[in-house]
Order: C-alpha cells, then sequence, then structure tokens
C-alpha cells in the first residue's frame, strides 16, 4: 500500500505546505480565547475603550490571517489530492490494460471498474483530507491544553483528564459500531438480494405460486435489517450525551479550580473564561477528528484494493528476446503438438493432448458440445492464455516466443459476443485497421454480408453506433464484427461461433465470402451447427477437452460417433438433407 | 405551484405512515424541546458561576457550589434527554422505513407482469432498496436535527434578548452573512460539480467500454489508443476537480472568518456595555458562547433542507411504486381448479402489449386433454406472448381463454398456475444450494424424489461432480454455472412437481444438441398424458408434437402435424428447409 505514496511525490511542496498553512490557522484560533481575557482583564476592568476597540480588531485581523492561511492550505490541498489521483488513474489504466484473459476471468471486470473509479475518488478526497484536517484536530486539541497550561497548571490538570475521556468515548463509540454499520449493510444486502431474485424470478415464482413464502421471506430479512439498525442506533446515540457529560463536566472542574485560583490571586477572571473556552474547542475538534477517522478508513481500505490491482501481474509476459517473424518453410503453418490447457485454479484439464496440423489456407471446423472446450482451443492461437503443456507453433515457431503485438497482427478474431464500440460504423472498422480506406471497408462489408444493411442506414459508414451497439440487431453486431476482423486481412481468421444470429443461407454467403477473400488465409470456424463447418478442410470435433476426431466431413461421418451423434441430431436421417 | 402541491402530498403520504408511532413522536419532540433549553439555559449558568469570581476577596464559593451542583443536574438531564430523543427516532425512523418497504415489497408482489416486464428491474429494485435507504436517512437527520435547530435559533435569541437587545441585534445582523457567502460558494461551484461529475462519467464510460471488453482491445492490440483517449480525459477531469475541490472547500473557511466577525462583534458591544455596567462579565461570556453556537444551526438546517428534499423526492419514487395499480385481484366467487383434465380452448383472442401496436388478433385454438402443442415461428411472432396469456401473466384483452371449460378468469391465479409445469428460456435459479433450487416448488419433497428428478433432467452427472454435490452453493442467478447447466436444474425443478399441464418455452435453447437429445426423452416420458405447450425455434425439437402452430405476427397461419405442414410446402416447409442451405 506504501507503493501509492509515491503518486504523492511528485507534490511534495503541496503536501508539506498544505498541513503547514493549516497549522498556522489553527495556531491564530488558539489565540482567540486569550485576546478575550485581555479585554475582560484590562479592557473592562480599566474602562480601556480604546484598548477594547483595539483588541476587537485584532480579533478580526486574526480571522483574516486565518482565512488566507486556511485557503492558501485548501488550495495545496486540492492540488496534492488531484494530482495524486490523475496519476494513479493514469498507471492503473496502464495496469490493467496489459492483464491478459486469465487474470480479467480470475478478477472480473466489474470490480476492475469499480476500483478505477469510486475507489480513486474516495483515496483522493481521503488524501485532501489528511492534508487538510488531519495535523490540525490534534493540534488544536493539544494546543488548546499547553495554552490552558501556560495561563495555570492546576487547571490545565482538567484538560490532562478530560482530553484522554473524551476521546475514549469518541473512539470507542466509534470502534464499536464501525463493525456493526458493516452488519448493517451486509443485512441491507440480504434485502436487496430478495427484492432482485423476486423481480428477475417473477414469472417462476408466479407459476409456482410463492408469493406468500417470497413476502415472508422478505419480511425476515427485512425484520433483521430494522432490528441491527435500531441496536447500532442505540449504540451511536450515546455518543453526543457522553461528550456532553464529559465536556461540561470539565468546565464545573475548571470553575471550581478556577475559583480557588482566583482566590489566590494567581489567574484573574478573564482567564477562568479563556479556559471555559477553550475547553468547548476541544470537542467541535474531536468530533471532527472522529469522522475524519472514519473517512480515513474507507479510504484506506479503498487503497488497499487498489493496490491489490497492482499486485495482479498478467501471467502473460513477452520475453526479452521474442521475435516478430517466425521460421518458414515448415510443413504444418500451425501445430499443436501434445497440446494440454487448464484454466487457472481449476484442477480439470479444459483441453487435453490435442494434436492438430493446420497448412496455411485451410479452413478448420471446430465442433462439440457446450462446455468441450471450442472456444478454449482457439483462444490459445493468439496467446490469450498460455498452454500448459506441449508446444503450439505458427510458421515454426513457438507462440510464447512472439512478440505479443506482432503475434496478434497476424490473427482477426471474430469472439462470441458481438461487442461494438461507441463511435461510427467507420470508426469500429478502422479497429482492425488504422488507416482503413474506404474500398478495404468496402470489401470487408461486402464479404461479411454487412454492405447491405449499412448502405440502407441513412449515414451509411457515419452511422453512430450507441454504447454497447444497442441500435443494431443482433446478426447486424456479428456481421459488422467480421468486417471488423476481416479488413486486417489477417493470416489468420478466428469465428468463435460468431454467425450464431444469422440465419442458415445468410451464414452459407458468408463462409462462401470469406473462402474468396483470400486464398491464402487460415480460417477457423468454431461452431454448434453441423451446417457451418461441414465443408471445411478438417473438422475438429471435440469432446469434454479431448479430441474425439479429426478429418472431412465423411470420414467423421464414417468413423467418429461423437460426430454422426451431433450430425443426426440436427439432420435426422429422414430428413434427407444433401 | 405544482411542485409544491406534489410535495405536500408526498408529505402527506409519509405522515400517514409516521401515525403508527404518535406516540413516540410525540415524546421525541418534548425531549428535543427540553434538551434544547436545558443546553440553552447552561452557558446562562456558567456566565453567573463567573460572576461570581471577580478578584481575590470577592469569589463567593457557595453560590459557585449551588451553581455548580445546579449545572451538575442540567449536564445530566440535558445528556439523558438527549439519549432518549435520539432513541426515539431511531426507532421511529427504521419502523417507518421497514414498514414503508414491507408495503413496497407486498406490493411488487401483486403488480401485474405487464408492468414489471415495462420497467427495468434495477430501477424498481433502487427504489425500494437504494431510496427508501436515502429516505430513512433523511426522515433521521429531519428529527434530530431540524427540530433541535429550529427550536436552537429561537430558543437562542429568546434568551439573548432577555440579557441584552443591542448586543443581540449585533448577532443577528452579522449572521446572516454566513450564509450568504455559503450561498454563493455553493452557488459558483454548482457548474463545476457538474462539469466534474460530466467528465466522471465520460471516463466510466471509457473504462466500462475498453475493460469491460478487454478481450477485444487486445484481440486488435488497441491499447495505445485507449491510454491515450484515456489520458486525454484524465487531464480534463484533474483540471476541473481541482477547480471544484478548491472553490468548495473555500465554504468552511469563509464561514470561519463570518463567525469570527461575528464573535468580535459581540466581544466589542459587550465589552463596551460591560464597561458601562449595561452587562456583567459573566453575561457576556454567555453571550460569547451563544454567538459560538448561534450561527452552527443555521448551517445545519440548510444541510437538513437539502437533505429532506433529496429524502422527500426518493418517498416520491417509492410511493409511485407502491401506488401503480397492481393486477386485476381474483374473483370473489373464483373457482379453484383442482387436478385439471388438461382441455384448454382459446377463442377469438385479442392481445397487444401497447395499444397502438395489435400483436395477436383473433386467435382460437383447441387443446384436447393429452395433446402435445408446438409453436413455431420467427422472433417476435408472439409464440411466448400466447405462454404469457395461457399462465395468465397477462389477461387477454378480449375473448376468452379456458381450461376444462372455465374461463380461467373466472378461477383462483394459484389454483390455475398449480396446473401447470413451467421450463423458461430464462433460467431463474436463486443464491442458495442446488438442493434448495430443484426443491424450492416442493420443500417437502424427499431426497430420493429430488435425485430422482435430477437424474430424469440429466442434471445428476454433473451436480455429482461439483465441489460440494447437491449441497454446492450457487450465487445469485445460478452464478457460476454454465447456461446449459442452469437450464438442466430448471427442468428438474418442473420434473419433481409434474403438473398435469407442462410448458416449455425454448427450454433447451442453451443446451447442447448431444444433451438434448436425451433431455427430449424424458420430455417425452414427462409429457406422457399431459397437455403440452412447446415453443421452440429449433425445428428439430418439435417435430414430435401432435399438432404444431405456426404463428406470424400474432396470427396462427398454418397447423397440422410435421408431416402435413411439409407437404403444404407453406411458410413451415421453407422454414423447415432453410436449416439445411448449404454453399
Amino acid at each position: 500500500m506504501k507503493s501509492l505514496l509515491k503518486y504523492l511525490g511528485k507534490y511534495k511542496k503541496e503536501s508539506v505546505l498544505g498541513p503547514l498553512f493549516k497549522l498556522l490557522e489553527a495556531s491564530f484560533e488558539l489565540l482567540i480565547p486569550i485576546v478575550v481575557a485581555r479585554i475582560v482583564d484590562v479592557g473592562i476592568k480599566s474602562r480601556d475603550m480604546n484598548y477594547i476597540l483595539k483588541m476587537g480588531g485584532l480579533m478580526v485581523l486574526l480571522g483574516l490571517i486565518g482565512l488566507a492561511c486556511s485557503v492558501t492550505a485548501q488550495y495545496f490541498a486540492a492540488k496534492a489530492a488531484v494530482g495524486f489521483a490523475t496519476g494513479l488513474r493514469h498507471d492503473l489504466f496502464k495496469h490493467i490494460q496489459k492483464l491478459s484473459y486469465t487474470e480479467m476471468d480470475k478478477v472480473g471486470t466489474s470490480t476492475l471498474i469499480t476500483r478505477m473509479t469510486s475507489d480513486v475518488n474516495q483515496v483522493q478526497s481521503g488524501v485532501n483530507l489528511v492534508l487538510r484536517l488531519f495535523l490540525r484536530s490534534p493540534f488544536i486539541v493539544f494546543g488548546a491544553m499547553i495554552m490552558a497550561f501556560t495561563i495555570n497548571v492546576k487547571a490545565a490538570l482538567v484538560f490532562v483528564v478530560a482530553i484522554p475521556a473524551l476521546s475514549v468515548v469518541v473512539f470507542g463509540v466509534m470502534i464499536a459500531s464501525i463493525p456493526m454499520y458493516r452488519k448493517v449493510q451486509a443485512r441491507l444486502d440480504k434485502v436487496m438480494q430478495s427484492a432482485r431474485e423476486n423481480l428477475t424470478g417473477v414469472r417462476v415464482i408466479r407459476a409456482f405460486n410463492k408469493e406468500e413464502d417470497e413476502k415472508r421471506k422478505f419480511e425476515d430479512a427485512n425484520q433483521l435489517l430494522v432490528k441491527q439498525q435500531v441496536f447500532v442506533g442505540k449504540i451511536s446515540a450515546l455518543m453526543n450525551p457522553l461528550t456532553y457529560i464529559i465536556i461540561n463536566g470539565a468546565i464545573i472542574a475548571l470553575i471550581w479550580t478556577g475559583a480557588w485560583q482566583v482566590e489566590g490571586g494567581i489567574i484573574t477572571q478573564g482567564e477562568v473564561m479563556a479556559l471555559v473556552n477553550y475547553m468547548s474547542q476541544i470537542l467541535v475538534e474531536l468530533v471532527k477528528l472522529a469522522n475524519l477517522i472514519i473517512n480515513i478508513t474507507k479510504s484506506l481500505a479503498c487503497a488497499k484494493r487498489i493496490a491489490g490491482v497492482f499486485e495482479i501481474e498478467s501471467s502473460i509476459q513477452e520475453h526479452e528476446k521474442a521475435v516478430s517473424k517466425g521460421g518458414h518453410d515448415t510443413e504444418a503453418y500451425i501445430e499443436f503438438d501434445h497440446v494440454s490447457f487448464a484454466y487457472s485454479g481449476s484442477r480439470e484439464d479444459a483441453l487435453t493432448d490435442i494434436n492438430l496440423k493446420v497448412k496455411k489456407g485451410q479452413t478448420i471446423g471446430i465442433i462439440g458440445g457446450t462446455g468441450s472446450g471450442k472456444s478454449t482451443l482457439v483462444n490459445l492461437i493468439p496467446r490469450f492464455y498460455d498452454i500448459t503443456s506441449g508446444s503450439l507453433k505458427i510458421d515454426g515457431t513457438e507462440v510464447s516466443d512472439y512478440q505479443l503485438e506482432a503475434l496478434r497482427k497476424k490473427v482477426g478474431v471474430v469472439p462470441q459476443k458481438a461487442v461494438l464500440f461507441k463511435g461510427t460504423i467507420e470508426e469500429n472498422l478502422c479497429w482492425g485497421k488504422k488507416d482503413a480506406t474506404e474500398e478495404e471497408m468496402i470489401t470487408a462489408l461486402q464479404a461479411s454480408q454487412a454492405l447491405e444493411f449499412v448502405r440502407e442506414k441513412k449515414d451509411g459508414l457515419q452511422t453512430v453506433i450507441t454504447q454497447g451497439g444497442q441500435n443494431l440487431s443482433g446478426g447486424q453486431r456479428q456481421r459488422l464484427t467480421i468486417a471488423r476482423a476481416l479488413i486486417r486481412r489477417p493470416e489468420i481468421l478466428i469465428l468463435d461461433d460468431s454467425a450464431s444470429a444469422l440465419d442458415y443461407a445468410t451464414d452459407a454467403k458468408l463462409r462462401s465470402a470469406i473462402a474468396h477473400l483470400d486464398e491464402n488465409m487460415t480460417v477457423f470456424i468454431v461452431s454448434q451447427r453441423a451446417a457451418s463447418i461441414w465443408h471445411s478442410d478438417q473438422i475438429v470435433v471435440l469432446d469434454d477437452g479431448e479430441v474425439a476426431g479429426i478429418g472431412t466431413h465423411e470420414q467423421l461421418l464414417h468413423s467418429c460417433s461423437v460426430y454422426q451423434e451431433i450430425y443426426y441430431s440436427q439432420f435426422p436421417k429422414e430428413g434427407g438433407a444433401q | 405551484m405544482k411542485k409544491k402541491t406534489g410535495s405536500m402530498q408526498v408529505i402527506k403520504k409519509v405522515l400517514k405512515y409516521l401515525k403508527k408511532y404518535w406516540f413516540l413522536e410525540v415524546c421525541s419532540l418534548l425531549f428535543a424541546a427540553a434538551s434544547v433549553v436545558l443546553t440553552l439555559y447552561l452557558p446562562i449558568l456558567i456566565g453567573q458561576a463567573v460572576d461570581m469570581i471577580i478578584e481575590p476577596g470577592s469569589v463567593y464559593f457557595e453560590s459557585i457550589i449551588k451553581l455548580l451542583g445546579k449545572m451538575g443536574i442540567v449536564i445530566v438531564a440535558t445528556a439523558l434527554l438527549q439519549w432518549l430523543m435520539n432513541t426515539c427516532n431511531n426507532k421511529i425512523t427504521y419502523n417507518v422505513v421497514r414498514d414503508i418497504r414491507r408495503r413496497a415489497f407486498e406490493h411488487i408482489e401483486r403488480l401485474s407482469l405487464k408492468y414489471l416486464d415495462g420497467h427495468p428491474s434495477g430501477d424498481i429494485l433502487s427504489r425500494i432498496v437504494a431510496d427508501v435507504d436515502q429516505f430513512s436517512d433523511g426522515l433521521l437527520m429531519g428529527f434530530t436535527q431540524f427540530f433541535t435547530g429550529v427550536m436552537t435559533i429561537f430558543g437562542t435569541l429568546i434568551f439573548m434578548v432577555r440579557i441584552n437587545v443591542k448586543i443581540t441585534l449585533v448577532v443577528v445582523l452579522i449572521t446572516p452573512l454566513s450564509l450568504f457567502v455559503a450561498a454563493f460558494i455553493s452557488k459558483r461551484t454548482y457548474d463545476m460539480f457538474k462539469l466534474q461529475s460530466e467528465t466522471r462519467g465520460e471516463m466510466t464510460s471509457h473504462i466500462d467500454e475498453m475493460i469491460g471488453n478487454q478481450k477485444v482491445v487486445q484481440a486488435f492490440g488497441y491499447e495505445r489508443e485507449a491510454q491515450e483517449t484515456f489520458d486525454e480525459i484524465n487531464g480534463r477531469l484533474e483540471k476541473c476537480s481541482l477547480r471544484a475541490i478548491f472553490f468548495s472547500s473555500l465554504t468552511n473557511p469563509t464561514t470561519r472568518f463570518v463567525n469570527s466577525v461575528v464573535y468580535a462583534g459581540v466581544g466589542i458591544t459587550g465589552a463596551l456595555s460591560a464597561m458601562n455596567g449595561g452587562i456583567s462579565i459573566g453575561q457576556l461570556t454567555s453571550f460569547l458562547s451563544y454567538a459560538n453556537q448561534y450561527t452552527k444551526p443555521f448551517n445545519e438546517i440548510s444541510g437538513v433542507i437539502t437533505e429532506l428534499q433529496n429524502a422527500l423526492s426518493c418517498a416520491a419514487r417509492v410511493f409511485e411504486l407502491i401506488e401503480e395499480e397492481p393486477q386485476i385481484p381474483d374473483a370473489k366467487d373464483a373457482k379453484v381448479l383442482s387436478e385439471a383434465d388438461g382441455h384448454v380452448a382459446i377463442a377469438h383472442v385479442d392481445f397487444s402489449y401497447r395499444p397502438d401496436v395489435s400483436l395477436i388478433e383473433d386467435l382460437n385454438l383447441d387443446v384436447k386433454p393429452g395433446q402435445r402443442i408446438a409453436i413455431v415461428g420467427p422472433t417476435g411472432c408472439g409464440k411466448s406472448t400466447v405462454i404469457n396469456l395461457l399462465m395468465r401473466f397477462y389477461d387477454v384483452d378480449s375473448g376468452s381463454i379456458s381450461v376444462d371449460g372455465t374461463d380461467i378468469r373466472q378461477m383462483t391465479r394459484k389454483s390455475l398456475r398449480e396446473n401447470y409445469g413451467m421450463v423458461l428460456q430464462e433460467t431463474w435459479l436463486r443464491a442458495g444450494t442446488i438442493r434448495d433450487n430443484i426443491m424450492f416448488v416442493k420443500p417437502d419433497a424427499t431426497e430420493e424424489e429430488m435425485i430422482q428428478a435430477a437424474k430424469d433432467a440429466h442434471a445428476h452427472s454433473f451436480i455429482r461432480r461439483l465441489p460440494d454435490g447437491y449441497d454446492t452453493v450457487i450465487g445469485e442467478d445460478g452464478g457460476n454455472l454454465s447456461q446449459g447447466q442452469k437450464q438442466l436444474l430448471c427442468i428438474a425443478r418442473v420434473m419433481l412437481c409434474l403438473p398435469p399441464m407442462l410448458i416449455l418455452d425454448e427450454a433447451t435453447s442453451s443446451i447442447d444438441t448431444r444433451t438434448e437429445i436425451k433431455i427430449q426423452k424424458a420430455f417425452a416420458k414427462m409429457m406422457e398424458g399431459r397437455t403440452s405447450f412447446i415453443v421452440a425455434h429449433r425445428l428439430s425439437t418439435i417435430k414430435e408434437a401432435d399438432r404444431i402452430l405456426v404463428m406470424r405476427d400474432g396470427k396462427i397461419i398454418e397447423q397440422g402435424s410435421h408431416e402435413e405442414l411439409l407437404e403444404m410446402k407453406g411458410f413451415y416447409s421453407e422454414l423447415y428447409n432453410s436449416q439445411f442451405a448449404v454453399q
């Protein structure tokens, strides 16, 4: 967590000057009771109107200087805190972008997004508060006590007793209630969960007539929440009355000792007033300090979470001697040699002992049931995941020996989920190739069977896609993502079940167009539909992470029982396809 | 004006919920008033004590002891009253909030699906969770700080006037300055905060897009561009955040400065009149401490008022939900449908979700007991709508649907739905164990029955492989299970209870074809002798049906058995053959 402090390093001057000016302001505030005492003891007693006015003016002047100091302090604190957050965000974003699929799967994107946004904001305001107030409050508390000592040692002893007592109450109540508030939050989450389940499952609940049970369940959660809330409320309601008693008890003690000291001629009436005033100042600051500590605890928790993100190392690293080009003239362009792969944290292999040789320009179909490892297999090619054992070569060079950028330039991936980005269609296509010409775009759109609907749009290529592509249909999105991959003319094209929303006829046209686009392009098609892959040069049938058969459609139909099963489930024998 | 009456109405409704706790509220107010008076009395006592300590020789210990004793009593009484008031307020607030939440939740169970389908669940959820929570904060603050704040202001005024009018005037005239300053700053900073939150929003959506789709970003090597855009937004955010934070943080020092001016003003005028014997030194002490406190409730109240406004608008959103028209309740003389034969008749039914877009028109269908009906057609043709009508999730606009000869509007919803077993495309599971989820419909099922149901649904083998078998806890909405596994669990759930009629709405859409074949067998067994409705887009799954309805644009355009329909060479055969389109 200390590692985050380096972002403050650039703002050393601000981080020191901010608190310093704040202390200066606090010092002026501590002078006020003394001035009042002077007014009483000197001004009123000697009936010196000039003196009173002078002292009044001094008070205003002290206030003004305090204001100036405080404003300066706020500026430095804000500057340091905001600069801190900006630097932190920059590095955090950079770091997250480097994480590989493995880490993304493990951590989950939504957590990362909260870290980057609300956690960083919380830390920023924590830093700001610390710079502004963390020194000030203790300074005033102890400053008031020291001022009391300068007035009268005996009376000051009241402070020595009162301050620890107050601290015990303020911090005690706080420490006792924080974990309970956490419990309240947990119970509120339960209420939330119960409500959410009822909204998402409303059809099921009504179909099974479970409304009454659900009401009871919700009421239980609701009741538990209220109980906890009232309980916590009772404890935190103790804070104000208890501190009130201590402070005013201390004032009673002050007046009593003060009276004896005045009687003994050691202090004056005005000084008794000053002592009372100092006591009142302490309470305000202690409460501020308690709130501040709550905030700091929150910020620290956030900072810890952020530091946690920085600690995640990407499992996919480019080694120093990585190459940008493969060796050449191997017989197989892509070669899986006894490749096994297990997702991190999983006991079982997702892929076991895969052997596959692919020649340049071939089309490979991959088929199998849900969870059989189809997507996993193609994700290994652009090194989204590292293989666990065996070897995977492209152009005779291990995938892990390539520079990542060079490797991924070779590959065009169309993922299962058709993701488009905010911006125009043209901008989205340019993801594939930054300087794509309009001609290239049109060729790509044509091949992906998207040209027609893009042309139909009023703004054509300039049509704006909303975030997530909500203004397009699923099929349209899929075709655009295919175009985006095609436009870079990759050596290897991977279609990961990316035509599922297309009807059979469009799917067929798409496949034929891709085949004619570039005969050197090696294409992987992952699909659940036998019709989508049966014309491939090789079909890989996967079953539970293992190869159940490799061959052409005819060969497999003849020899591979898994393939037969899949095929006939979609094309029953009497259906008479072909 | 309209807005004002609106918030008046909301207040009235809140008062209705508050009524139940009137006793606590009266107590709370009394405690508040008493504690305010005592709090204000204390500075007077302190002042009087200071007056007894003048100089050596004129310190009156006897009076001081009396005063200190009085002070002690006042202090303890104040503390006690404060605590009682806080406890009352806590009780009132949290109970009212619980009542509102309960009401809201009960109402959700009564709302029509039309409403629930038409409103994003996140929105409804935030009403009963976040809005209610915000409301409770506001209510609590209102109770604890609003009344005491107002009372403190008036109380202080009265106490001050009683001591000295002139000095009171000084306080009353200068304090508004601090309010002006605060208002001035917050008005100026409003735009800066708006800009800040807009920029933050922009940044979040960029992060959301890039980190959310990092796989694509990496696949296309777009990291550098993403970082550049990010840095550009980040730089703008830095600038506008700095301004917003700095300018808003001026409020505190400036109001503090105004307060010190007030303090100095009281000090000077007080000292001058003390010099002339107008007030005693002790009274000056009381005055100074009043001057210190006087601005505090003003600042607090302005905070509370924003909080209260916020709370009211939250309450309004909750009430909006609570007052939403519920579904038509069951008729008083509604019949109870016991063990149905499964004769379902749909006669001249019209239905549409939105009045301006007609969907189902003049739908007619007669299903004999035990028949298997399949419904096919392109997306949006009204397949699932028919299911919605059969289960009476929605009521028909005209025409009628009857089961065993009784219009379903004449029977209780409960008994109608008890006669249907349903598997939907959207798999809904709740947080809990696998066992809880399968037994959801029949909590008293035996272990054997449950395992048998899982076996029938072909879910047993994958459940066994989970770390804790049937006791494996799954997260909300199935969490870590695959879509296909979730669907298998939903099927097992229905296998366990098996009512006389079945509805399968795209029940196997996420299951791979091999497993589906196995499940089909189980389904076939399950459907034996039961009237069943099957909606599917995979045509291979429905060929066995007794009758296939082909729907298009809300109408049945063809019906018959698979073979009959193929012979017709109509829409169905076109649809069927398009599956086999090849290069």
